[in-house]
């Protein structure tokens, strides 16, 4: 699979978490692989640009820290731009038809703050039904998004390296074909641990 | 000489103070000036002046008034408008030649003078109607273009009536009229030439010519004047431009405009006629507004003068004699001018308020009439008294005209306001925009302004400029554009934005005063030189001051910052907190501004200035102890505690 991944991170020069994740995919061939705000840094995304980019991809992956339980700013820019219909969706919109979505995503909070007894309230995956949502009116593939959850605490206790060297086989084994999509469709959000089960 | 400059005088201060006057009675400029030469009459008497010659000289004015009409309407504009001008020109002036000599021959004249008196009655003043118009700002309208139309058929019907009317002679008063021409003819100042025939003085080159010879040097006369203004002006112009002189262009001006007058008096054409042409032709030149503001100054003193000979030339000796008479024969004529126009406005759809324009505005004879009737004398067509009573009459229905204006304006408009305002619904609403200075700055600006479909109208003083720009179609006009009359000619008055795009400190700041002054409606985008000049903006009354390396400059740091191998994003944001900062420096140390003291010299500025540099310093260090780097505030996580505990921590 040609596997594309969309990077953002606004804050770059404080960034652990993601840095470490960009460390350890840096090495990766046959990705490509997309700083947004490196390359639109004044947010002038350049649609036919973007699609051509989708176009030749198989599975598209966006890389970021959670934000207010939502994306960095530019990349909801970039799906309200590049996402057009009759390209994306509507009629004539079957050009990512099939294609993988997907999202690798660093959380400050640790996993027992997502949910009804955490102090944010939900599960992640539900806070995420907006990207899932989207990939299904784009006929795409929702695959689960692979998961870093108390980074922060992480990052303070040196404990990154498991989760991007995990984010490295994920995408290897991505583009390797070598994932097994169905138990992997099945979790609810993958993390470095749960790699062994859902790759081949 | 003491005499030249004793009748100057007197004519301008008449014109200075009756003027202002009428124009603040809101009569319009046009009977001001009427009633300064009635005022003046008895000392132009006394100082034994002819004014007759006077005001052939005067009527220059409307051959320039129509070099400048011309400049405003290009050939296919005057093209789209053949059929109102054949049609409702042609009409006018058929219909009100006929009804009049029928009239006249009802009441007992011979058909030859019959025939003369209605085609000078049936021509209008295209000076009083046009510069009318114009100062009430109607000529756009519907009623004001039909107007134009029939003038302007009117002043080429001149042309072939001069060629008629000396067939119509009558040979029992032409030993009388032998004494007439002499004392009438040898006036060598005379501006419209078809009386020429008659100047002893006054060459000609189609004189004693067969036919088709005339008809050839017609044809070239006319054709040189399109190849003049075509080909010619362009290399002259810029040639002219080279001395970087003003005067010098007025008189290159002058000298085109007061050229084809000549060449045409030549030929025996109407100078009006030809430097109408000359106009049309330049319309479409960069130079037009340039041309615009040189010749209007001459126009409007010509025509002030004509209209105060027109006052002053009224024989009040033969009008108390022929009073009834004169009021009389007038009023019938302008009834009937009057009524021939309604119909016309009717069947050519002239609705509401622009019907009445029409109908009122040309119901006066006009200047052309004198001409006609000095030809008319000259050519024993027309007795020396009926002459005398007709002349009057010319007079009087000019000197009434104005008040038709007014009775129009106060009478009729206020009950037409519903029909005004559909009117008004078909006036261009395209926002205009002015840029002076099409160099590396404005050119920028104005390319920016077509893309969104803008034509703004582009301003520049370099010739060398304009020729590369032809090149790429761009159309620029030439002229200072700090210079008052220029912004005039470029439509100040309804822009709704002026862009100044121009090097020069003194002259950005100079043109952002006048107009914020004299044009408050209109938004000032003006181009900044330094800080210290964006005080004098600031204080000039510009809307928007762009410093002209600022926002260069800031990208260059922002590509330095990228090149150190800072983040793009992070480079951008640092570039626009540096902006920020800069700005409150700008702000900050307004107070301290000194207009004309430079920087360096300002005390308080340097010591300000180096007070508020130290206290950013001072923060942007506290900003790189807190979050990592300074001026990326920002998408900065919390402490790891934090985090993880928010919600206790808030307990
Ligand atoms: C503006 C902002 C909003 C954030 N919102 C959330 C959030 O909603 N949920 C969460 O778990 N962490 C949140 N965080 C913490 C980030 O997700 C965390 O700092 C990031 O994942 C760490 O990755 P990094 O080291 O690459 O910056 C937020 C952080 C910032 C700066």
């Amino acid at each position: 699979m040609k596997v594309l991944v969309y990077q953002a991170h606004p804050g770059a020069p404080h960034s652990e978490a993601n840095k470490a994740m960009d460390v350890a995919t840096d090495a990766v061939e046959g990705i490509e692989f997309v700083d947004l705000y490196a390359t639109y840094p004044r947010f002038d995304i350049d649609v036919e640009v973007e699609q051509a980019r989708l176009l030749r991809s198989d599975a598209i992956l966006f890389q970021y820290p959670l934000f207010w339980y939502s994306t960095p700013s530019i990349i909801k820019e970039w799906q309200d731009l590049v996402l057009e219909h009759g390209f994306a969706y509507g009629s004539g919109g079957d050009k990512l038809t099939g294609k993988i979505w997907s999202m690798g995503i660093t959380c400050g909070a640790p996993e027992e703050a997502y949910g009804a007894e955490g102090y944010n309230g939900f599960a992640l995956r539900t806070l995420l039904t907006p990207m899932e949502q989207t990939a299904r009116l784009c006929h795409m593939t929702f695959l689960p998004p692979y998961v870093l959850y108390g980074a922060l605490a992480k990052r303070e206790a040196h404990g990154l390296s498991p989760h991007a060297e995990g984010w490295r086989r994920w995408l290897i084994a991505l583009r390797d074909d070598q994932v097994d999509l169905t138990k992997a469709g099945a979790c609810d959000v993958i993390q470095a641990e749960d790699l062994n089960e859902v790759i081949r | 000489m003491t005499g030249f400059l004793m009748l100057v005088t007197v004519f301008l201060i008449a014109g200075v103070i009756a003027v202002p006057l009428a124009a603040r009675l809101g009569l319009g400029s046009v009977l001001g000036y009427l009633i300064a030469g009635i005022a003046i009459s008895p000392i132009l008497q006394w100082l034994n002046v002819d004014i007759i010659q006077i005001q052939h000289f005067a009527e220059f004015g409307v051959v320039m008034m129509l070099f400048l009409v011309g400049l405003e309407l290009d050939p296919k504009m005057l093209w789209a408008m053949r059929q109102r001008l054949l049609g409702l020109g042609g009409m006018q002036v058929s219909v009100t030649t006929i009804l009049i000599a029928a009239i006249a021959m009802a009441f007992g004249l011979q058909w030859s003078v019959s025939l003369a008196i209605g085609m000078v009655f049936a021509l209008s003043s295209t000076a009083i109607v046009l510069q009318t118009l114009n100062e009430k700002g109607l000529m756009q309208s519907q009623g004001g273009q039909g107007s134009f139309q029939v003038l302007l058929f009117q002043d080429i019907a001149v042309i072939p009536m001069l060629a008629l009317l000396p067939l119509l002679a009558l040979p029992e008063v032409a030993e009388h009229a032998t004494q007439v021409s002499d004392s009438h003819g040898a006036h060598g100042g005379n501006a419209h030439g078809e009386d020429g025939h008659d100047d002893h003085g006054s060459m000609s080159l189609v004189e004693g010519r067969p036919g088709w010879q005339v008809g050839l040097i017609t044809l070239a006369a006319v054709g040189s004047i399109g190849f003049i203004g075509s080909v010619l002006t362009r290399p002259l112009f810029r040639f002219v431009t080279m001395a970087n002189l003003r005067e010098v262009f007025v008189a290159t001006a002058l000298a085109l405009v007061v050229g084809i007058a000549l060449l045409m008096s030549l030929v025996g054409l109407s100078p009006a006629l030809g430097t109408f042409l000359a106009g049309v032709v330049l319309a479409n030149s960069e130079y037009r507004h340039e041309l615009e503001s040189d010749i209007d100054p001459f126009r409007g003193l010509l025509l002030g003068l004509f209209f105060m000979t027109v006052g002053a030339a009224i024989n009040f000796g033969l009008l108390a004699d022929n009073f009834v008479l004169v009021v009389g024969i007038t009023l019938g004529v302008m009834l009937l001018k009057a009524g021939v126009l309604y119909v016309l406005a009717r069947v050519f759809k002239l609705a509401g308020a622009d019907r009445w324009l029409f109908t009122l505005g040309l119901a006066q004879a006009g200047e052309f009439g004198f001409v006609l009737l000095s030809f008319t004398v000259a050519n024993n067509v027309i007795p020396q008294d009926i002459a005398q009573i007709a002349l009057l009459v010319v007079a009087m229905s000019m000197l009434l005209t104005p008040a038709l204006f007014i009775a129009y304006e106060r009478l009729i408009l206020p009950r037409l306001i519903d029909a005004q305002e559909q009117a008004a619904d078909e006036i261009d609403h395209r926002s205009k925009i002015i840029v002076v200075g099409y160099g590396r700055f404005g050119g920028i600006v104005a390319r920016m302004l077509r893309q969104i479909g803008e034509q703004p109208v582009l301003v520049d003083y370099s010739a060398k400029q304009l020729e590369a720009l032809r090149k790429f179609d761009v159309k620029v006009f030439f002229g200072d554009g700090t210079r008052a009359d220029l912004l005039h000619a470029a439509g100040i008055e309804d822009a709704k934005m002026l862009i100044i795009a121009i090097d020069g400190k003194e002259q950005v700041t100079h043109l952002t005063e006048h107009v914020a002054r004299h044009h408050s409606h209109v938004h000032i985008v003006a181009r900044a030189y330094d800080r210290p000049h964006v005080y004098d903006l600031y204080q000039a009354g510009a809307h928007d001051i762009i410093r002209e390396t600022f926002d260069s400059a800031v990208r260059a740091g922002r590509s330095a910052y990228e090149a150190l191998g800072i983040h793009p994003f992070q480079a951008e944001r640092l570039a626009q907190k540096f902006k920020k900062t800069d700005r409150q420096l700008l702000v900050a140390t307004a107070s301290v501004h000194k207009p004309g003291v430079p920087v360096s010299e300002n005390e308080d500025f340097i010591a300000l200035a180096k007070e508020l540099n130290a206290q950013m310093e001072e923060e942007l260090q506290g900003a790189k102890a807190g979050f990592g780097i300074e001026g990326a505030d920002g998408w900065t996580p919390p402490p790891a505690k934090i985090a993880v505990d928010t919600p206790e921590e808030k307990d």
